[in-house]
């Protein structure tokens, strides 16, 4: 399976990352190498092998369901690029 | 003071201790090795003011009787964990600026215990690399040079700006993390020692994520009894990190053995690979030796899908990451590039900015694995054949109790001399299926190359069991006898 620079174009798109046409053309031949080395998995049965979620077995905990920290509004909001009147803003989204 | 830098941290320990020495004095010699070692770009902060006061509390604390297990020690935090009020970047643009109002679970621990920082170490951006080419800080270079040769070496990544610190002996211990072999990898090129424990032994809270099913801090020292003291400080269970074992903290430093009386060591037949050096095989037979002469007796075993380990780790590492990196769209922390038409626009060309070519890489290969039509015949698919891997070990452990490899496929290599991507990927082939299994694995130093460059043996130990790695790792450097250090040219 080969993978084309519409595709590329694609996926760069639903990675949010910005990429001119000549990026995407020296990108698709390397992840078309990548994705052709790791088609070998192909070649492994899997038939009824449960995919592995947890590499060590262990029980998911619960935790009280209060609040632990918080009153750090500040704090949180001194490494945004763009704090407005205590929020963190974005370019406008809506019209 | 400059010979209290080529001290060993047991030994560090013991001088402060009494009182031959005091932690301020210990603090101003690294300080001054750190600063005179820049050259090597190991470091992106340098937090000398940090290493002294913690010095000074840790004479104050020698004088009222009651130092801690790390006190008057020094050491490189590398720059994935965040540290309080202190740069934290990952190696890469995107955090440029990034003051965590809060410390790692791993640093705060070994701050309890007495520790100071020098600074924050260099590393493959996001952890993303086996050379620390990716760094957005640029290469560290390696203490290690050929012989007779002046060419810039890598010191492996992705911790490599930790492993060359400690080679250079301008930290006495430096923490590491390991996804996929960068703890190991960068110990071995740089002659050191360096532990990847069991998944789940040290938090991850407070570290950057990269790969979170397989991300593991560990130490990076000199010697197997500094991993072991080091790592007693950095693990233990912490409910901010839902995978964290919830198993008290074995005494590894008071167990250390090299006595291996009884023993199995496995020998996969699988990780004997044609296009290795001979030298790293011959090494690996001589490591066998070593453990025999310790009590140990060889095993042979087979880890059947051994060749699958890297192409599992290239979908299920580069999908965990597309996800984890996602958080970094300009709004709450870090760059944030304006320009582009609204919101996605604002998202696309910070990122486009803030990323490295690596980085961007592997989200492209993670978005394209985990999006509609193709998640099953990737993702899917690689968790079964990671499930396999994990019960090869399994079986294996039911016949051994420690596994023996090399721990890299190659001496340390030139800077700019691999640049194909999928070659770079190759260096990990004997470090990622332990990865996969989430089992503890640690990487020592056998001896040198006809190079004149460092090679290290890779113990790879059943869950839990990192005392039987380190106990293995000590026979063998006991008969190594390895205790060289690059000549000094920097």
């Amino acid at each position: 399976m080969s993978v084309s620079n519409d595709q590329v174009r694609h996926i760069a798109k639903l990675a949010r990352i910005a990429m001119s046409d000549g990026e995407i053309e020296r990108l698709g031949p390397e992840l078309n190498n990548i994705l052709g080395w790791v088609e070998q998995l192909g070649e492994v049965n899997t038939d009824g092998v449960e995919p592995l979620t947890a590499v060590i077995d262990q029980k998911l905990r619960l935790r009280d369901d209060v609040v632990t920290e918080g009153d750090i509004r500040d704090e949180i909001l001194a490494n945004a690029p763009e704090p407005q009147h205590g929020f963190f803003a974005v370019p406008k989204v809506i019209e | 003071v400059s010979a209290l830098t080529s001290k060993t941290i047991a030994d560090l320990r013991k001088g402060f201790r009494l009182g031959e020495y005091s932690a301020v004095e210990i603090a101003l010699g690294f300080n001054e090795a750190v600063s005179a070692a820049r050259i090597l770009n190991a470091f992106t902060v340098e937090t000398p003011e940090d290493a002294l006061s913690c010095a000074q509390a840790a004479d104050n604390a020698r004088a009222a009787g009651e130092p801690g297990s790390l006190a008057g020690i020094p050491l490189g935090i590398k720059d994935l964990f965040a540290t309080r009020g202190v740069d934290t970047t990952a190696g890469s643009r995107i955090l440029t600026g990034f003051r965590p109002p809060y410390e790692s679970t791993v640093t705060a621990n070994l701050r309890k215990s007495g520790a100071g920082m020098l600074g924050k170490l260099n590393m493959d951006e996001f952890a993303m690399g086996s050379s620390n080419e990716t760094s957005a800080y640029g290469p560290v270079i390696s203490p290690w040079r050929r012989k007779g040769s002046n060419v810039g070496l890598t010191p492996g990544g992705s911790s490599g700006g930790s492993a060359a610190a400690v080679a250079a002996e301008i930290v006495p211990g430096a923490t590491g993390t390991d996804t996929g072999g960068s703890i190991r990898q960068p110990a071995a090129f740089a002659g050191i020692c360096g532990i990847k424990p069991t998944y789940g032994r040290c938090s991850r809270w407070g570290v950057v994520a990269f790969a979170s099913s397989l991300d593991q801090a560990g130490p990076m020292a000199k010697t197997v009894l500094d991993c072991a003291i080091l790592l007693e400080a950095m693990a233990g269970f912490d409910p901010k990190d839902a995978t964290s074992l919830n198993l008290p903290v074995p005494q590894w430093e008071a167990n250390l053995s090299s006595d291996l009386k009884g023993k199995r060591v496995g020998i996969p037949k699988e990780y004997r690979i044609d296009s290795v050096p001979t030298e790293i095989n011959a090494l690996w037979d001589r490591g066998m030796e070593w453990l025999m002469d310790a009590g140990a007796v060889p095993v042979d075993i087979s880890l059947p899908h051994t060749k699958y380990a890297l192409p599992t780790y290239y979908i299920i590492a580069p999908a965990e990451a597309s996800s984890n990196l996602a958080r970094f769209d300009g709004v709450r922390y870090g760059l944030r590039v304006g320009g582009g038409v609204g919101l996605d626009g604002m998202y696309s060309a910070t990122r486009a900015e803030g990323f490295g070519a690596e980085v961007k890489r592997r989200i492209m290969i993670g978005t394209y694995v985990l999006s509609a039509g193709f998640y099953d015949a990737y993702f899917t698919k690689a968790q079964k054949v990671r499930a396999l891997i994990k019960q090869d070990f399994r079986k294996a452990f039911e016949h051994c109790d420690v596994i023996l490899t090399p721990t890299a496929p190659s001496a340390a290599f030139g800077i700019g001399e691999t640049t194909d991507p999928l070659a770079m990927y190759l260096n990990d082939v004997f470090a990622v299926p332990a990865s996969l299994a989430g089992l503890p694995a640690m990487s020592v130093p056998g001896g040198l190359d006809e190079q004149g460059l460092p090679l290290g043996l890779h113990l790879i130990g059943n869950e839990f069991d990192e005392q039987t790695v380190l106990n293995a790792a000590l026979a063998i450097e006991e008969r190594a006898g390895f205790t060289l250090r690059p000549e000094k040219w920097w």
